[in-house]
């Protein structure tokens, strides 16, 4: 508690030293797309993220994406999305630079088997000692992404001649990230 | 390795058919062509008919597919699309949609017509449909303008460079060995 009280009332810079695993039940990863007149979007489940010495690296197992309809999960799943039988993985690694509370990581995502620079922006809480002892950090991230250049390029034209997917996808990061024990 | 060559065409001096018997001629030692003959005995889709109860002709088709390492398809083109026999076929394999037997399933497509443009519509139609289906869809691309029975040796080619790449997404290694 001592320590969010600091971190509101003088600019932190020093991102936090160690390594900090994530506690998934606690963090979440998923993405939002438009499509037609809405947003579409999704989670993933089965996901890691590890922040080393200022290095934060995650991963994603893209089968086990969650959507409430089967074929279009089962879409989503083809070679004319993820590829997931080829590419199962979505990867993330960057540099995490702190300024407050605000939070920029410049990094590279590997999505397809196709690795791009990637800058993830948001928010940072923390470390702070939660109530069962264990010090936390809270990233709250999130990216946008063009598809086509990791090889999805799939759309289907609207009545007006738009497309009815964006090409822009959110990817969007709530992580818990706990200190391991020295 | 086991392709399956399915064709478009149900008349017995079909272009279509006669670029995969040309295709299965033109097979490298290793790679066995299987030419389906069963695209007649499909009937109209109904999905009250599918299930544990789908009609021999279609259980066969899929077991079919679901046997094979790849699909080579050859089709004509019919008012600049797909033939609506195969076009029910494929329809028929898609089902259940999520875990239907061309999911992930390397497919080619080529095509053919009499006139000058070889049936491109109906090609790139097709592989909107089998991308719908979730197969992997290849970069095959032969479509065979002023089309006979009669495959010339440039034809031959082709369809040796189609299945190469078809072979490739098989398994790279069994491609640059023959």
């Amino acid at each position: 508690m001592s320590t969010i009280t600091q971190s509101q009332t003088q600019t932190q810079t020093e991102v936090p030293a160690g390594t900090w695993k994530a506690d998934t039940v606690h963090s979440s990863v998923a993405f939002e797309v438009p499509y037609a007149v809405a947003t579409f979007g999704g989670s993933v489940d089965d996901f890691d993220a590890t922040l080393a010495d200022g290095t934060l690296a995650g991963s994603a197992r893209i089968e086990s994406i969650q959507l409430k309809e089967e074929n279009l999960r089962a879409h989503l799943l083809s070679p004319e999305f993820f590829d997931a039988e080829r590419h199962p993985v979505v990867r993330f690694s960057g540099e995490l630079a702190r300024d407050g509370d605000a939070a920029k990581i410049d990094g590279e995502i590997t999505i397809k088997g196709i690795t791009q620079p990637a800058v993830l922006e948001g928010t940072i809480v923390g470390p702070a000692v939660d109530h069962f002892g264990a010090t936390r950090v809270g990233l709250k991230l999130q990216t946008t992404i063009d598809r086509t250049r990791f090889g999805m390029n799939w759309n289907m034209p609207l009545p007006n001649g738009e497309p009815a997917l964006s090409n822009d996808v959110t990817l969007k990061a709530e992580l818990t990230l706990v200190a391991e024990e020295a | 390795m086991r392709v399956l060559a399915i064709s478009g065409s149900l008349r017995s001096g079909s272009n279509s058919t006669a670029l995969l018997r040309a295709l299965r001629e033109e097979a490298p030692e290793g790679v066995e062509i299987v030419l389906w003959n069963g695209l007649k005995a499909i009937p109209p889709y109904d999905e009250d008919d599918d299930g544990l109860d789908a009609p021999a002709s279609v259980t066969a088709l899929r077991e079919l597919v679901r046997g094979v390492d790849a699909v080579f398809i050859a089709t004509p083109e019919y008012n600049s699309s797909v033939p609506g026999a195969l076009k029910n076929a494929l329809d028929w394999a898609s089902r259940p949609l999520a875990t239907n037997v061309f999911r992930n399933k390397p497919v080619a497509v080529i095509s053919s017509s009499a006139g000058a443009f070889g049936g491109v519509w109906a090609a790139a139609e097709l592989r909107k449909v089998l991308g719908a289906m979730g197969a992997r869809v290849t970069d095959v691309e032969l479509s065979v303008g002023h089309a006979s029975a009669v495959v010339s040796d440039d034809v031959r080619e082709s369809l040796r460079a189609g299945l190469d790449v078809l072979l490739a997404e098989v398994a790279p290694a069994f491609a640059a060995a023959v």
